[in-house]
């Protein structure tokens, strides 16, 4: 059954000559439940990087596909909105294209996949390559909300810690996996400390895209539906990897790397091996942006 | 006379619900610390000594006395039930200023600042090595790594200084600096002590806590342990709490002794004074044990 | 310097049926400064008790021991503070027991440089050298200088131990039968020491077993019985 059909199906009344889904109130979530949305992310602008308990409502995708940033997503827009999904920098892939169709029809937005002219952008896994402006709001999708969870399985020991900002374990882990591999080995999910207060998951984005957090024009809101928070990080809030005096923080290293499609060499990129010729090619992560700067060169 | 580096009074600890009659049903002449009454365990009360600066103060007892309670009132570890512990201006805690009033040489009651604050003086000031490694140690972790995290939670963020700092200490300690990114799981006890003993010196404490640390060690490594605690009680000019149920540990190592039973203390004095001329009946049935 | 009142003590032994001994009774006695008093009585008439009642080893049970100190001013040690007693036990007051109270695993150089070192001012080294001549002089072969007291023989434990004792020239030295376990050379190099203290003003009080060894160190004898 397809979504069009299925939110059809449910309208309690049909014959309404309108191209969004009847039955449902705007954005689908109901009033009160998008107020307490709103109301939550507004603690959490006001606390950076802290980790708000909110109560998250069924979606209808299952929880760990996204429905933390389709909560936010859906008690934010309006009709006059552009929404621009994206799933690891990829307008088309099947869960973005289902969230776009899925908003568009409870929400009326229009959609693009242009990072410039979105005001909206929910995100799995990678922030846009092209810089985002004051006016616009980043939504990202959070599977594992807590930092700290990879050093401490209790959650009432990681909220202590936090309140307490006693964060010398994580520090520790990062230690020990310098004494290790000679380096720290995370390449998702890179924790940063905010505002110089709390230690944050940024989500599985790749270390390239930690660096557009820190101060940025932007609003960066934070969804986790399983794990019921929001967070977020206000615009011009500084956001800073963790890292040692004598072990910085460093992004992936594309040097030499052009994108097989657009020619860009300052994108981070997807390794593919082409199976025919055994070769290695390297593609932009981000569509939008790679099919801009394609054009660009093939209406030249 | 030099004035006290950390004053406790009447500290007290109680595990269960509590009645009137706990304290008077309780202690060393009603041979218990459970209250017949309600049940509640009177772990320690109304404990009040006087800790100065590079003195070594004996706390002897047998278990259920309540001494290692003390020390864990002390640490932070449990929320005391009433008592007050002031602190001397003079020990510095970075960025708590606020705990001292002007003019005042003593801080605010410790127990009573928050657990951000507490573990703030924890880390600036204390030290604590326990009986079993496992309380103080990350057994999965590097024993450099075990050392860091005290470095990490004081603000340091450098690896190459943090790992040469914990080879010092590993050195101080006897621990082959080549094992340092060995975790102590593969150690020996004796050897798990001394990595302990690192940990807590990593800081450069002020007041370290050493509650049973020789207790179910074979003798040889029970020296070994012991004159490593002598030689560094004056090298890093250490106040000690030194938490024992061996007259013998106490004798070599502190100068003034707290005998305590039942959660209380019954005597207190100069450690040759309790060990020739005990005057409290538990006191000398301690002291004709041992010989 | 130092005058002891009516000291008495007794010890309650609780767990043996509440039984108590009086181990001396209403003794008074007083030393000048620089004065060297020896106690004498038959054993168990309590002269070590004094002893260390006067070093509060024990609790003296009633009376007063007065004691001019350099640091504190006039004190009664029967009832000071333990913390100051620690003190003037640093700072002043020395004692020497019939037996060394071995360290474990100290060297005897190190025993002897110990209160050397604990006092202020004076560098390792030359806590060493003072500490090996101390111990060449009371006829500690050099090879032993390393090895601990523990090996060594009851003579040159006690020799050891005088040393520990006299190395950092104590205000007050309370002796207790250091005599009892040496040879008669040996007898005279203590002797010598324990002059040579005195003529640096050290104030004594001491027993010995030997009387016409008493007689001939010390000022006056003061009988206890």
């Amino acid at each position: 059954m397809q979504m069009r059909e299925w939110l059809d199906h449910n309208d309690a009344r049909p014959g309404e000559d309108d191209d969004r889904a009847t039955g449902y109130p705007f954005g689908f979530m109901d009033e009160g439940a998008k107020r307490e949305v709103r109301r939550s992310i507004l603690k959490a602008v006001a606390i950076p990087g802290y980790q708000v308990p909110y109560g998250s409502r069924e979606m209808p995708i299952a929880r760990g596909w996204g429905t933390g940033g389709i909560q936010i997503t859906l008690s934010l827009v309006l009709p006059e909105d552009v929404l621009k999904v994206i799933d690891q920098g990829c307008d088309g892939s099947v869960n973005a294209v289902n969230i776009k169709k899925f908003v568009q029809a409870v929400a009326d937005v229009e959609i693009t996949t242009d990072t410039r002219s979105a005001t909206v952008i929910q995100t799995r896994h990678r922030i846009p390559e092209e810089p985002m402006t004051a006016e616009q709001i980043l939504v990202l999708q959070v599977p594992y909300p807590e930092a700290l969870r990879e050093v401490e399985p209790s959650e009432a020991e990681t909220r202590r810690m936090h309140a307490e900002a006693d964060y010398s374990r994580m520090w520790l882990f990062l230690y020990e996996d310098i004494v290790k591999y000679g380096e720290i080995s995370i390449s998702y999910r890179f924790p940063v400390t905010v505002n110089g207060r709390y230690i944050m998951d940024p989500s599985p984005i790749p270390r390239w895209d930690v660096p557009k957090l820190h101060m940025a024009d932007t609003l960066f809101l934070f969804g986790a539906g399983r794990e019921k928070r929001i967070y977020a990080i206000p615009p011009h809030t500084r956001v800073e990897p963790l890292e040692f005096e004598d072990h910085l923080f460093r992004v992936e290293d594309f040097s030499g790397k052009v994108c097989a499609r657009c020619g860009a060499s300052d994108t981070f990129m997807d390794e593919i091996i082409d199976n025919e010729a055994g070769e290695r090619l390297y593609y932009c992560s981000d569509s939008g942006y790679c099919d801009k700067r394609y054009g660009q060169c093939n209406n030249h | 006379m030099q004035q006290p580096l950390i004053k406790v009074r009447g500290l007290s600890k109680r595990f269960g619900a509590g009645c009137e009659l706990c304290l008077s049903s309780t202690g060393p002449d009603r041979e218990s610390n459970v209250c017949p009454h309600c049940g509640s365990v009177v772990a320690c009360n109304d404990v009040s000594f006087d800790l100065y600066r590079n003195e070594a103060l004996g706390i002897v007892g047998e278990s259920g006395s309540g001494k290692s309670t003390l020390v864990r009132l002390l640490h932070f570890e449990w929320e005391a039930g009433g008592g007050t512990v002031e602190l001397h201006r003079t020990a510095i805690v970075p960025a708590l200023d606020e705990i001292f009033t002007d003019g005042a040489d003593y801080s605010a009651n410790l127990l009573g600042l928050s657990p951000f604050q507490k573990r703030q003086v924890r880390n600036a000031l204390m030290g604590i090595v326990y009986q079993n490694p496992f309380l103080g140690l990350r057994m999965q972790v590097s024993s450099g790594g075990n050392i860091a995290e005290r470095l990490l939670g004081a603000g340091w963020r450098n690896i190459g200084a943090m790992r040469k700092r914990s080879a010092e200490l590993l050195e101080r300690t006897e621990i082959p600096v080549e094992r340092m990114d060995e975790p102590p799981m593969n150690f020996s006890g004796g050897m798990q002590q001394r990595v302990q003993i690192a940990k807590a010196l990593s800081n450069n404490p002020l007041i370290l806590f050493l509650d049973e640390v020789t207790t179910g060690l074979d003798l040889s490594v029970q020296a070994r342990v012991l004159d490593l605690i002598r030689s560094i009680r004056s090298e890093f000019n250490l106040s000690l709490l030194v938490v024992s149920h061996d007259l013998g540990v106490i004798n070599l190592l502190c100068q003034r002794t707290m005998v305590m039973k039942y959660g209380r203390v019954v005597e207190a004095g100069l450690t040759d004074q309790i060990l020739q001329d005990p005057q409290h009946r538990y006191t000398q049935l301690l002291v004709a044990s041992q010989l | 310097m130092i005058s002891v009142n009516n000291l008495s003590k007794s010890f309650n032994l609780h767990i043996l049926g509440e039984k108590r001994i009086e181990a001396c009774r209403n003794v008074s006695f007083s030393v000048p400064l620089g004065g060297f008093l020896g106690l004498s009585g038959p054993s168990g008439a309590g002269k070590s008790t004094v002893l260390k009642c006067i070093y509060r080893t024990y609790l003296p049970s009633m009376g007063e021991v007065w004691y001019d100190s350099a640091g504190s001013g006039r004190v009664n040690l029967a009832t000071l503070a333990d913390r100051e007693v620690i003190a003037i036990r640093t700072r002043e007051m020395g004692y020497v027991s019939q037996f060394l109270k071995v360290i474990p695993r100290v060297s005897a150089l190190e025993v002897v440089m110990e209160p050397i070192l604990a006092r202020n001012g004076v560098t390792r080294d030359e806590a060493r050298q003072r500490a090996g001549a101390l111990l060449e002089r009371l006829r500690i072969p050099p090879h032993l200088f390393d090895a601990y007291p523990a090996t060594f023989s009851g003579g040159e434990q006690q020799r050891v131990n005088i040393a520990h004792a006299v190395s950092w020239k104590p205000r007050l030295l309370l002796l207790d039968e250091p005599t009892a376990s040496l040879d008669r050379d040996s007898i005279g190099i203590v002797l010598e020491i324990l002059k040579e203290l005195r003529r640096e003003g050290t104030t004594m009080i001491g027993i010995f077993h030997d009387t016409e060894l008493m007689e001939e160190v010390t000022d006056e004898v003061f009988p206890i019985c």
